[in-house]
């Protein structure tokens, strides 16, 4: 039998008492595109940490070509040709893209020792046109680029440096349809040159397209290893949660009714122009586009959070322009953002104040908050909505990834506000945690609520929306009901294909 | 996003409101780990040694001393506290120690009513923090800067009110605030201790106090919840003007003469007291009470090098000393 090119033997590891790998065997070939799927907390994250040198295991073997190997740093896992890329950016924002992919190689003059800017610039571009992410500034500042642009040179920094092991934790979540098409013809190529490359991601689609083979865990051990072609995505999610979730997306009822928010020309130069729709009471409007089309300008504008130019809002029959976030809470607004780390929670406070805090008015008297109504109100959206843990004066860093985003939710819901738009409301959560999400949602719709639901993942709108919204270019460019909505159709008008 | 669950990071879990955290008034959220443990117990091993050292130390006269010797540092510490949870810092509060400190003296021998006195400078205070937080709030200036200038500003208008110190004659200038007691007690540290759990119950039982702690763990999120983060970082500024005044006022009545110099250096031992109690710059921690302990460990060392009669500039290398470990060992928990 052939030796494996990399075998992890016998992994565990624990934190504080938790257990987040049992006795791992896990194995994958060079020139293999491996996918690690399961749900968030199954260990998937722990066990490519642990292989590029991030994590420590407590027990367990890495065998790389047979040889047992120690990892134990970052530095020493690269110098065996292991190199990942994870959604936290290791880019440093103030210096240019050149900078960022050349890190500590620079090159240099010869005898001066000054940098070679001309020749560097030359090199970065080389590498990116070399992995076919064209349009990207090398002299520009990294905190000038789009996330999907910072994630693309994320990437083509780990590529330059040719590792042997290519490690990939959701690369796609902040990457359009263009861009993760790319993405894959480097996976596709790198995988020819024989690099063994792991996948994470959530979203089960890209999974099958791009993997050659499957590695499922679920609760820290392994339940196996599928090809995409002996399988499918109901079988798969069998394996993440150990059981059926029967319709992902759930029946929707909707009912005509009146006009919750009305949009009429809505203008932002640079951003968007002349956005006009109607949201009624208890619809879910879907907003598709791909990344940069301006759907969460949008929403931030309705929002409060940013201005906008011109054009008018009517939440009911009343008109309003909500000049900051506070005036568009209190007129009964509410929006998911869709970046719950950076502008949805604050981590190092607890559930309990991060759900109340859209609410502190509805629970203080004289300024000082009612600690027995501030509780009883948050256990009931705790509970509501099935976060975990239970106990509302734990830190909401503690919570994992799904949790998180239920947290962001019941903020809202607490408000009870009429209009809840959602900035990609699944984004990053697993899936069983997912379909959880889809039925809140349609639960809030059945009460008469209006969502304007924002997402990129073309399943999600078409499943979830009463009505489909397109985005292209700062402009609505489609409206579909979901009667006419299908996947071609919708993403045409997006990309602004001609039919 | 793969967020794998972190790892419960300390002790177990506990349902509502406990008796630790109420005791120990973490404002910023997070539990207490054996580092609050250990300087409560270094603090204790401390005393135990200087009792057994110097049969001065726990004199009744020492002891009030020491606590006297703390309350401006003490409340102080209190406002900075405030404004490092939201994130930020105030240098300037120095300055406004002298600023109210020369005023009250000079209102005082001009003959105005101390009582009216006291208040103007409590408002002149209040007013420059309004100063810092609106530049810092409105236009989002670093604080860092907005109160390096303001340092120097107000420190200008000290030297403009008076060039010389002013001794006021009125006998009750010192009576009450600086050298008044109540049986073994000052008064002035009997106010700052009634400042600690009034912080503590507004950083954790208030709207407002919630969200200035919320906004140093994440402006944008609590912005985005609708709270205004202008409003209460620029509340924030105001508090610690206040506490400067109150400081600057006692520290002056305490010492029956006000000098346009004093007060240098000030926010250095403000901002230490801090972190000595576990907050961290930046914002998104810091504990009420922790910098009470902090405020006394500093002020303990002052009062123990003085009784040892050991020169001040060792003092300041023991206070960085103190600092440094302080941030080493809590350097673990982020």
């Amino acid at each position: 039998m052939v030796t494996d090119f990399l075998r992890m033997q016998g992994i565990s590891k624990s934190f504080d008492g938790t257990q987040a790998l049992r006795n791992v065997d896990f194995s994958a070939a060079a020139g293999e595109v491996h996918a690690i799927s399961g749900e968030n907390g199954a260990g998937k994250s722990t066990l490519v940490k642990i292989l590029s040198g991030a994590l420590v295991r407590d027990a367990g073997e890495v065998l790389l070509e047979g040889q047992p190997v120690e990892l134990g740093t970052p530095g020493r896992a690269r110098r065996l040709g292991i190199r990942a890329v994870y959604q936290e950016f290791s880019l440093v924002p103030h210096l240019t893209v050149t900078e960022n992919i050349l890190i500590g190689r620079l090159p240099t003059r010869s005898g001066l020792g000054s940098i070679d800017w001309g020749e560097a610039h030359r090199r970065a571009e080389a590498i990116l046109d070399s992995i076919g992410f064209v349009g990207i500034g090398v002299r520009q500042k990294v905190q000038q680029l789009s996330v999907s642009h910072q994630q693309m040179v994320e990437i083509a920094k780990a590529v330059a440096e040719e590792p042997r092991i290519l490690i990939l934790d959701e690369p796609s979540a902040v990457l359009s349809q263009e861009e993760l098409k790319r993405l894959f013809r480097l996976v596709v190529e790198l995988k020819q040159r024989g690099t063994l490359v792991l996948y994470i991601s959530h979203r089960l689609d890209e999974v099958f397209e791009v993997a050659d083979r499957i590695t499922v865990l679920k609760d820290g051990q392994l339940v196996g290893t599928v090809r995409p072609k002996e399988t499918d995505q109901g079988r798969l999610i069998k394996m993440m949660v150990g059981r059926d979730l029967g319709e992902i997306f759930p029946v929707r009822n909707p009912s005509g009714a009146a006009v919750a928010l009305q949009a009429s020309g809505l203008s932002k130069p640079g951003s968007f122009a002349d956005i006009s729709f109607r949201l009624h009471e208890g619809e879910i409007l879907g907003m598709f586009g791909l990344v940069g089309s301006g759907r969460t300008q949008v929403a931030r504008c309705i929002f409060g959070a940013e201005p906008f130019d011109s054009g008018e809002l009517l939440l009911g029959d009343t008109p309003i322009r909500p000049r900051t976030p506070k005036h568009a809470v209190e007129a009964g607004i509410a929006l998911l953002t869709e970046d719950r780390k950076r502008d949805g929670l604050v981590l190092g406070v607890s559930i309990r104040d991060n759900v109340s805090m859209a609410s502190f008015d509805h629970m203080s008297r004289w300024g000082v908050i009612d600690r027995w109504v501030q509780a009883a109100l948050v256990r009931e959206k705790v509970v509501e909505l099935d976060i975990r843990p239970t106990v509302i004066d734990r830190l909401a860093r503690q919570l994992s990834g799904g949790n998180q985003q239920k947290l962001v939710l019941a903020k809202w819901l607490l408000t009870r506000a009429r209009v809840l738009i959602l900035d990609e409301p699944t984004r990053g959560v697993d899936v069983a945690t997912k379909v959880e999400i889809y039925q809140i949602i349609n639960g809030l719709a059945a009460r008469g609520m209006g969502i304007l639901l924002i997402s990129s993942e073309l399943p999600e709108i078409l499943g979830m929306s009463d009505r489909i919204l397109v985005m292209r270019e700062g402009r609505l460019v489609g409206e579909f009901t979901r009667a006419q909505a299908s996947e071609e159709r919708v993403l045409a008008s997006a990309a602004g294909v001609v039919q | 996003m793969t967020i794998e669950p972190t790892p419960p990071t300390s002790a177990s879990p506990r349902a509502g409101l406990n008796f630790r955290d109420l005791l120990l008034g973490k404002a910023g959220g997070g539990r207490r780990r054996w580092v609050d443990y250990a300087f409560i117990i270094a603090f204790a091993i401390l005393l135990v040694i200087t009792a057994s050292m110097s049969d001065v130390f726990f004199t009744q006269r020492n002891l009030s001393n020491l606590m006297r010797q703390t309350v401006t540092n003490g409340l102080l510490s209190l406002g900075m506290l405030v404004v490092v949870l939201t994130g930020g810092i105030d240098l300037s509060v120095g300055p406004v120690v002298a600023l109210t400190g020369i005023m009250v003296a000079g209102m005082s021998q001009q003959g105005l009513p101390l009582f009216l006195a006291i208040l103007i400078c409590l408002v002149v205070g209040v007013m420059a923090g309004a100063v810092n937080g609106f530049f810092i709030a409105r236009f989002k200036l670093q604080p860092f800067i907005v109160t390096l200038a303001t340092l120097g500003t107000i420190r200008g208008l000290v030297f403009v009110y008076s060039e010389i110190p002013i001794t006021p004659t009125d006998p009750s200038f010192r009576a009450v605030l600086g050298g008044g007691f109540v049986g073994p007690f000052p008064v002035s540290a009997l106010i700052m201790f009634a400042c600690y759990p009034l912080v503590w119950f507004f950083l954790n039982r208030t709207r407002a106090g919630r969200a200035v702690v919320a906004i140093g763990g994440n402006e944008e999120a609590v912005r985005l919840a609708g709270i205004s983060t202008r409003w209460h970082i620029f509340l924030a500024y105001m508090i610690s003007g206040f506490f400067s005044a109150l400081g600057g006022v006692i520290l002056a009545s305490r010492l029956g003469i006000a000098q346009p110099s004093v007060g240098s250096g000030f926010e250095l031992d403000a901002i230490a007291a801090c972190v000595i109690g576990g907050a961290i710059l930046g914002g998104g921690g810091g504990s009420t009470f922790g910098t009470l302990g902090g405020v006394f460990a500093l002020g303990l060392i002052d009062n123990l090098l003085n009784l040892f009669n050991v020169q001040s500039y060792y003092q300041q290398i023991f206070k960085g000393l103190i600092i440094l470990i302080a941030v080493l060992a809590r350097r673990k928990e982020r």
